[in-house]
């Protein structure tokens, strides 16, 4: 499944990446596979929506994650 | 008892091209805080609401705040306050750089500009020595000129101007300041050209402001300073990417208005991001006057250091326009910072030009070898000189604002605004608490009068889900109000990620002596908020101006994650009135007397 990474998450990780999927894999799994905090990440997106990181995950979906952004 | 307020002002009548000193009223200036409160109660009291902008009879006041000048982080600000001539309402408009603090050493709490001077001028103001200048030789040049002549002319002066764009009474002409900095929207450019005033100089031999509790504000500014090092957006993602790190977020979620607000996402968005740009042609942070958050940006462009295009700017010239070309963005916004007009209307102005050619209202043959299509950098370059410098037929036209524009050709629906002023990079369809927002403010379709897409997007200080409508009239006038009084502090509004209402008010209480506490705060921005909208309707404002573009509220977004989503203002609104003490748009007596207004 594709994982968007932004702003300083792309660090060392690139702007996505492929992450395996798995029956029951959810977004914190995810974070963990990727070394990513949830501290970390301030906004997390499945198929551009708010989602919470404990559901599970579809092998379609596409999650992107934010550290804390903000400006005007 | 020593107060970060000077006690000063300096009334300048250029019709009489004199200037004297007066007493500034010390607990009035408490009651409406200072800046953006205090000046709007002043043109209240002063001008009559009625008045024809571009006239004699309107005034200008540019306000400082108790905190502009004192050693707070951001402590830079100050506000341009006068009747707009876009859309008849009362404009308030903001900028950084040093300009501010410099009017605050030179003794003055704010400036009032009134009548009109017979031929070109400009302000000169050392301390307490100010004269009024001969500006003939300045006038038609652009801003970079006018500030590094002034500048070798006035040694240590920081430099105010109006570029073309307010010389020629553009409805986009915005206040410049150091360079880049902009008091940028609602035509305040325009009503300094009005009067002649091409600039203002000021130096001063003081570089700091004594506050009433040195202890105190020391105390206050150490645990301000930690809470906006140690915070996500304002110690960490806006000195990195700057504004524009908002870009992939805005376009991920599907509320990044595109092809002026024909679309929700753009595919160019990666190319026009702040990651690509730290990428790219970032060389540095650019920073105001104590601020320790460094949002600016400086990129390169033909070989010099220039000030890069922020979020909103961005998008006005990036996905509205469709354009994916950064190095035309940042020229264009530099065309902007040249010729003085605003980078938000100005972007949104030619995002619905190219909306009337694509539909065909606009046709080739006004288009005089630049055609407006979808996507060209050319094009928001060569439109945007056109209308900084008031060059063809058409670019006068696009000079006066996108409603103009639109309303010219009978279809006022295609301009993508409110109370006539540009929307900006957020979709009201997808974010429900914007729309309310957009719809209520005072100025007109704006972000920055009560900016709860941190909410509603970054979940500060708490996570709302932005597609509902539940309690966001409230988020909406939480934001008012703080805003209002962090705007007339003299503070930026970036702090706001970081810093609560109960640490504005230990600051201003450090700084001026008053004991503001949290409601107190939040009491004097409502109080503000009012009396704009009192100002309003002496001008006449109409029940109706509370609104967003028909688009919005019919067309919905056709594609996305925020697919099939439609602005719900309508069951807002009446919630929001209900909360504010307002009927039919407008405070009810009972609410104005709660006010003391």
């Amino acid at each position: 499944m594709e994982v968007r990474l932004f702003a300083t998450l792309r660090e060392n990780r690139g702007k996505a990446v492929r992450v395996d999927w798995h029956e029951g894999i959810n977004g914190l799994a995810v974070m963990e596979s990727l070394g990513i905090l949830p501290s970390a990440v301030a906004i997390y997106l499945i198929n551009g929506r708010n989602a919470n990181p404990d559901a599970a995950l579809s092998e379609s979906d596409i999650v992107s994650l934010f550290p804390p952004v903000g400006g005007g | 008892m020593a107060t970060s307020y000077n006690g000063k002002i300096l009334r300048v009548n250029l019709t009489e091209r004199s200037c004297k000193v007066e007493d500034l009223d010390l607990n009035l200036a408490k009651k409406f805080v200072g800046g953006r409160g205090l000046g709007s109660k002043i043109l209240f009291d002063e001008v009559d609401p009625k008045v024809d902008p571009l006239s004699p009879e309107n005034k200008v006041i540019i306000a400082t705040g108790p905190l502009t000048g004192v050693a707070v982080p951001t402590g830079c600000r100050y506000m341009v306050i006068t009747k707009s001539p876009l859309n008849n309402m009362i404009a308030c408009s903001n900028s950084g750089g040093v300009w501010g603090a410099k009017l605050k050493y030179a003794g003055f709490d704010l400036m009032i500009l009134e009548g009109k001077a017979d031929k070109p001028c400009y302000i000169n103001i050392v301390d307490d020595k100010y004269e009024i200048l001969d500006a003939s030789d300045l006038w038609g040049q652009e801003t970079e000129h006018v500030e590094e002549v002034l500048k070798g002319r006035h040694e240590g002066c920081s430099v105010l101007n109006i570029g073309p764009g307010g010389e020629q009474l553009s409805l986009l002409a915005a206040v410049m300041n150091d360079a880049e900095r902009a008091a940028g929207r609602s035509g305040v450019g325009a009503v300094l050209g009005s009067k002649n005033v091409k600039a203002i100089c000021c130096a001063s031999s003081r570089t700091s402001v004594e506050p009433a509790d040195a202890a105190a504000l020391k105390e206050v500014v150490s645990k301000a300073n930690k809470l906006i090092k140690e915070n996500g957006v304002a110690g960490q993602g806006l000195p990195k990417f700057g504004t524009a790190v908002l870009v992939n977020i805005l376009n991920s979620v599907g509320a990044y208005p595109t092809r002026n607000w024909q679309e929700s996402e753009f595919d160019g968005a990666e190319a026009t991001s702040g990651e690509t740009m730290a990428d790219t042609v970032l060389v540095k942070n650019g920073y105001c006057h104590r601020c320790p958050i460094g949002c600016a940006r400086v990129v390169k462009l033909d070989g010099k250091d220039r000030a890069g295009a922020e979020y909103e700017t961005l998008w006005s010239y990036g996905a509205s326009c469709g354009v994916s070309d950064l190095d035309a963005i940042n020229r264009a916004n530099w065309v902007c910072n040249e010729t003085g007009i605003d980078t938000i209307s100005a972007g949104c102005t030619i995002a619905a030009a190219m909306e009337l050619y694509q539909r065909g209202y606009i046709k080739d043959e006004d288009c005089e070898g630049v055609p407006l299509v979808w996507g060209s950098g050319d094009a928001i370059v060569k439109w945007t000189e056109r209308m900084g410098k008031g060059e063809t037929k058409l670019g006068k036209l696009m000079a006066q604002g996108s409603y103009r524009l639109c309303e010219h050709y009978g279809v006022p629906e295609f301009s993508m605004s409110s109370k006539k002023l540009d929307l900006p990079a957020y979709d009201a369809r997808a974010i429900q608490g914007i729309g309310v927002t957009y719809a209520t403010s005072n100025r007109g379709g704006c972000h920055v009068r009560g900016y709860t897409i941190a909410p509603e997007i970054a979940g500060i200080p708490e996570k709302l889900e932005m597609t509902s409508i539940e309690n966001k009239h409230t988020w909406s006038i939480i934001f008012q109000n703080l805003t209002a009084v962090i705007d007339s502090s003299g503070m930026c509004l970036f702090t706001s990620f970081a810093l609560s209402a109960d640490v504005y008010a230990e600051m201003l209480n450090a700084a001026t002596g008053t004991s503001y506490d949290v409601n107190g705060v939040l009491e004097a921005g409502e109080r503000i908020y009012n009396l704009e909208r009192l100002f309003n309707q002496k001008a006449g404002m109409k029940p109706e101006d509370d609104s967003l573009p028909k688009r919005l509220l019919e067309e919905p977004i056709t594609g996305g994650p925020a697919k099939g989503s439609l602005s719900r203002l309508p069951e807002m609104l009446p919630e929001y009135y209900k909360a504010r003490g307002w009927e039919n748009a407008f405070p009810t007596a009972v609410t104005l007397e709660r006010l003391g207004l």
